[in-house]
């Protein structure tokens, strides 16, 4: 039985640790908003470039010549994984999902005797996977230094990949990250980048498909284009990272200072408990040392 | 009948204008300028750094673009950019820092001829922002 003095201690100290989460949860939901907004701020661009692909991979006629970010390079020996995560901890399963996620698809690949490479974006990332994956690993970038996610840092590692993939480094690309859903749900994605899917809405192209100008040709568009769509797919990815991150959080935190709570409460009534029992105590020594007299 | 179509210039992190009363604006395409008005077919290109001049009704706006892709269909020209900026509020700091950079790009030995030329034609075109 711990004394009255432990009990006190630990009461303020599960009470602190609740002020703690609980402003952790306060400033995860104010970043939330913001991350949301800027996630939507960021789908016309994503949405249009996906548009222009697809009407530009549909008007192509030369399945042989076109460029090899598009159709593959008829490989599928060496996969490259880029796994985004976040730099911080403290949000719930939001990276270990992502890891979980991430791992069986590695799995995969190495089973079938294939060559696996592994990017990490992310400090968490990289914590977790290097202790079973580290000779995979290729590369890790964190932008820990920028507060905003902004393109540039995409870009960069959008110009990463462009660079292997020419020089011949891997034959399929795949991006792991978490895909907000709302607060409560983020579900981690697995998103083949290089080559392009090309196999969704297949159903809408009513007719249409061959009135487009093209200047220059549809292949140099096309050369041009595909680069900018990779860094396009990776921001994105990161923006719905960063929104699942701080929603992930904020469920977390608000857990968290709910349990600390809960276990306040319970300390509380043993505390009461215990201090009533010691004055019982103290009475009945009081009253029995009376009697004796 | 109007002759007034669509613009919408979107980057990366946000809209960046979208106005539905212009009725001719200047794209600086890989290949040239296009001028592009109302029912324009059906258009996909690329820019090379340059200035896109809006004109609508009540005004002409100026906006420096590095790179990107233009999309016309349906009267709605969509302009899809990672870098872009208003020549009204164009930062001169900014701009002669662009032409340095451009200008050490051009200096290095390994670029091939079109990227030597669009880096020429950048330098062009923001040296003739500061100059305004």
């Amino acid at each position: 039985m711990p004394s009255l003095d432990d009990l006190r201690k630990r009461i303020t100290s599960v009470k602190s640790t609740q002020k703690i989460t609980k402003a952790m949860k306060m400033v995860a939901a104010a970043k939330l908003r913001k991350a949301q907004e800027n996630a939507e701020k960021g789908r016309p661009y994503s949405e249009k470039m996906n548009n222009v692909i697809l009407n530009l991979s549909k008007s192509i006629t030369d399945k042989e010549n076109a460029p090899k970010l598009l159709v593959g390079t008829g490989e599928e020996k060496v996969h490259l994984c880029i796994v985004l995560t976040a730099d911080r901890g403290l949000c719930g399963g939001f990276n270990t999902n992502i890891i979980k996620k991430a791992k069986s698809y590695f799995e995969k690949i190495i089973s079938e005797n294939k060559t696996l490479k592994i990017i990490t974006v992310g400090s968490k990332g990289y914590d977790q996977l290097k202790r079973q994956y580290k000779s995979y690993i290729v590369e890790n970038i964190s932008f820990k230094e920028s507060k905003n996610i902004n393109y540039s840092d995409a870009d960069k590692v959008g110009k990463i990949i462009i660079e292997k993939f020419e020089k011949n480094e891997f034959d399929v690309c795949a991006i792991f990250y978490n895909k907000f859903k709302n607060v409560i749900t983020q579900i981690p994605q697995e998103q083949q980048i290089v080559p392009l899917n090309e196999d969704k809405d297949d159903k809408d192209d009513s007719g249409n498909e061959n009135d487009y100008e093209f200047e220059p040709d549809e292949d140099e568009i096309l050369s041009n284009l595909l680069p900018k769509n990779i860094s396009t797919q990776i921001f994105k990815a990161m923006l719905e990272n960063s929104a699942s991150e701080q929603g992930s959080r904020m469920t977390a935190m608000d857990n968290a200072t709910r349990n600390a709570g809960e276990l306040v409460d319970r300390l509380t009534i043993e505390y009461n408990r215990s201090r009533q029992a010691a004055i019982t105590k103290e009475l009945i020594e009081i009253i029995s040392g009376a009697e004796s007299l | 009948m109007s002759n007034l179509f669509n613009i919408d210039i979107v980057n990366p992190e946000q809209s960046f204008l979208s106005k539905d009363n212009v009725f001719e604006v200047v794209i600086p395409a890989v290949e040239g300028e296009i001028g592009i008005l109302k029912d324009h077919i059906p258009i996909i290109s690329f820019l090379k750094p340059g200035i896109i001049r809006v004109f609508s009704e009540s005004e002409e706006q100026k906006f420096y673009v590095e790179d990107g892709i233009v999309e016309f269909k349906d009267n709605t020209l969509s302009v899809l950019t990672s870098s872009i900026f208003d020549l009204k509020d164009a930062d001169k700091n900014f701009v002669s820092e662009s032409i340095s950079r451009a200008e050490a790009e051009l200096s290095k030995d390994n670029i091939d001829d079109q990227k030597r030329f669009l880096l020429n034609h950048k330098v062009e075109v923001l040296k003739s922002i500061s100059i305004n």
